[in-house]
């Protein structure tokens, strides 16, 4: 008894609230229950990936499922032995410099559409934004066909090139709204004081926008290490992907579960930590920074 | 467009907020604009010569009657392409499929996502955790995702969801579950579904900070003045949400109508599931048809471009009719 009491918040003994009061906390308590069963429920296909993920085959392909069963990295063995280190990487070189080239073009455009602004930059924005309405597949017949003839097919940086125009609309939009929040005044107290635009752009403009920077990073690159379409048709053996990968690492196997999940939880991997960690840019960044 | 209309107002609003130090260079000399534009032209070319040019050679192609099997066949063709495509009934068919499988997706995604967002806009212990949780379907890659769903819970002999059903039954004596088999009693839903599961935390996340961004002071005087739970949340959070909503509604739809890795992994197009995407990559890649499938790509971009247009204006002023009618 004396345990229970001293565990309650003090000064606040539970029988001292008037009713109405009980009534909000215990539909409060109901509510939070809620939110946990919600979260576990949307949680359980991702948890039952990385359970099967560290079964054996048999053990995966049971019904009812086998929730005990003893646990072993056989799944990952034989995800790695099929090397998957050559697709790995070429996500990752998709990602990273697509993301580069994304930043490198967006970030002088932003400017001229949030702080020296071009006349009718709202429409310079819409016609950033309507290019990510036009459905990519209606394009990308010339797009292979111009690949198969210049010899561009399967390689690696035909795939940057798209993966930059495919999240150039999204960066700019980002990177406009975070450019436009930099007070004018301070960029004119800097001017005043006799800095030159460069000055002004490393010290003043740079720092303030750092984060909104990173999160624009964040979004291209996660896009680009998910898109599975142009992958699948404008490369082959040497430029695979991993999303490409994945799907005929499946098909080429037989009892399969639990190498299939390890696959994916491989692959997702670097998406995950990444989206866990900055879960406030994540939001920033798919809000296309209207949410700061 | 309405959802992006309004933020760039806010923006446009905010800029002349402070009155002589506008942000847009206006007169000067032809030199000065130029300078002003230079750092927008990189990007503009750039995405002009990526994305605009093919659209151009797809209406090209479209003209021509081309099979990639049949090389020196190619000839001119004017607009048979086109009457052979609109009197496709496969394609029509993968048009509704399309709209069915995006408007469901969006929708059942925003109403779960509203649910979320708010159960998670109050303080309980754990709130990060749980908000963890929610959004881990969505960094997923959609081609695993889809594959999980495939394979680990719709798989009618080992899936979790069969299996899941099977033990839950079991506990009350039952002896022969209902063991569906998801993917080909189902094929639209099971494709839905798996898609559904990722875009709710998208929507969730938008929509908890549309809610976070709710002035505290107005809710609480409205609780003053006597009004409810549900009043406040239909007459204070509901107009709030509006644009967070239209944003949601917006980039879901964006990204969802295009979809093709679960289509393509799930179902392979078949039993009725090829969208817009899944069938005019079929056409070309598997079929060689290029002047059918840039044909179909050029309606395909008229189309969008209507829907984009009509769709969410009639959406916004539906919803804001429905607000200013209550």
């Amino acid at each position: 008894m004396t345990v229970l009491t001293t565990a309650k918040a003090p000064g606040r003994p539970s029988g001292a609230l008037p009713p109405a009061a009980r009534r909000a906390r215990r539909r409060g308590a109901a509510l939070g229950l809620l939110a946990w069963v919600a979260g576990l429920l949307f949680c359980v296909p991702a948890l039952w990936m990385l359970l099967t993920s560290l079964h054996s085959e048999p053990d995966a392909a049971t019904s009812p499922p086998s929730l005990a069963a003893p646990l072993t990295l056989d799944g990952y063995r034989a995800f790695f032995g099929a090397e998957p280190w050559a697709p790995l990487l070429n996500s990752l070189m998709a990602s990273v410099f697509s993301t580069l080239l994304v930043l490198l073009l967006a970030l002088p455009a932003a400017y001229a559409l949030s702080i020296r602004r071009v006349e009718k930059w709202t429409d310079v924005m819409f016609f950033f934004l309507s290019t990510k309405m036009l459905p990519v597949i209606a394009g990308l017949l010339p797009v292979y066909l111009f690949a198969k003839n210049s010899g561009l097919l399967d390689n690696i940086w035909l795939l940057v090139l798209l993966y930059t125009s495919m999240n150039l609309p999204i960066a700019v939009w980002m990177l406009q709204s975070f450019l436009a929040d930099v007070p004018v005044s301070i960029i004119e107290a800097a001017r005043v004081d006799g800095a030159r635009l460069p000055t002004v752009l490393a010290r003043v403009i740079a720092p303030v926008t750092a984060p909104g920077i990173a999160a624009t990073a964040l979004i291209c690159t996660i896009f680009s290490w998910n898109e599975m379409l142009f992958a699948r048709v404008l490369t082959g053996v040497r430029a695979e992907t991993a999303p490409v990968f994945l799907t005929s690492f499946v098909t080429s196997q037989g009892l399969f579960l639990a190498q299939m999940c390890a696959a994916s939880v491989v692959v997702s991997l670097p998406v995950l930590a990444a989206g866990f960690a900055a879960q406030d840019k994540l939001v920033q960044g798919l809000s296309l920074g209207a949410v700061k | 467009m309405s959802a992006p209309a309004t933020l760039v107002e806010d923006r446009a609003a905010a800029g002349r907020q402070r009155p002589g130090s506008s942000r847009t260079v206006r007169g000067g000399g032809t030199a000065r604009r130029w300078a002003t534009r230079a750092p927008l032209l990189p990007a503009l070319v750039f995405l002009i010569a990526v994305t605009q040019l093919p659209f151009v050679a797809t209406l090209l192609i479209s003209l021509f009657d081309w099979n990639a099997l049949a090389p020196d066949a190619r000839s001119f063709a004017g607009l048979e392409n086109y009457a052979s495509v609109a009197t496709d009934a496969a394609l029509r068919e993968s048009v509704l499929t399309t709209v069915l499988l995006t408007a469901t997706v969006v929708v059942v995604s925003v109403v779960l996502g509203l649910g979320l967002a708010l159960l998670l806009d109050r303080s309980f212990a754990g709130r990060g955790v749980v908000r963890t949780l929610l959004i881990t379907p969505f960094l997923l890659v959609p081609v695993s995702a889809a594959l999980l769903w495939k394979h680990a819970l719709y798989n009618p002999e080992y899936g979790l969801l069969n299996g899941g059903w099977a033990w839950f039954t079991s506990l009350f004596g039952v002896e022969s579950p209902a063991q569906p088999d998801w993917i080909s009693d189902m094929p639209l839903l099971a494709v839905e579904l798996a898609l559904i599961w990722q875009w709710t935390p998208f929507m969730m996340l938008i929509l908890l900070a549309g809610l976070q961004s709710r002035p505290a002071e107005t809710l609480e005087a409205a609780r003053l003045d006597g009004a409810g739970a549900w009043q406040a949340f239909r007459f204070l959070t509901l107009p709030h949400l509006r644009r967070y909503l239209e944003l949601g509604v917006l980039l879901g739809s964006i990204h969802v109508v295009q979809n093709f890795d679960a289509v393509f992994t799930i179902t392979s197009g078949g039993l009725g599931t090829a969208n817009l995407p899944y069938t005019i990559y079929q056409t070309f890649y598997k079929a060689h048809e290029y002047g059918l499938a840039s044909a179909a790509g050029v309606l395909v971009v008229l189309g969008t471009l209507v829907v984009a247009t009509f769709a969410l204006r009639v959406v916004s002023s539906l919803f804001r009719e429905e607000v200013g009618r209550g």
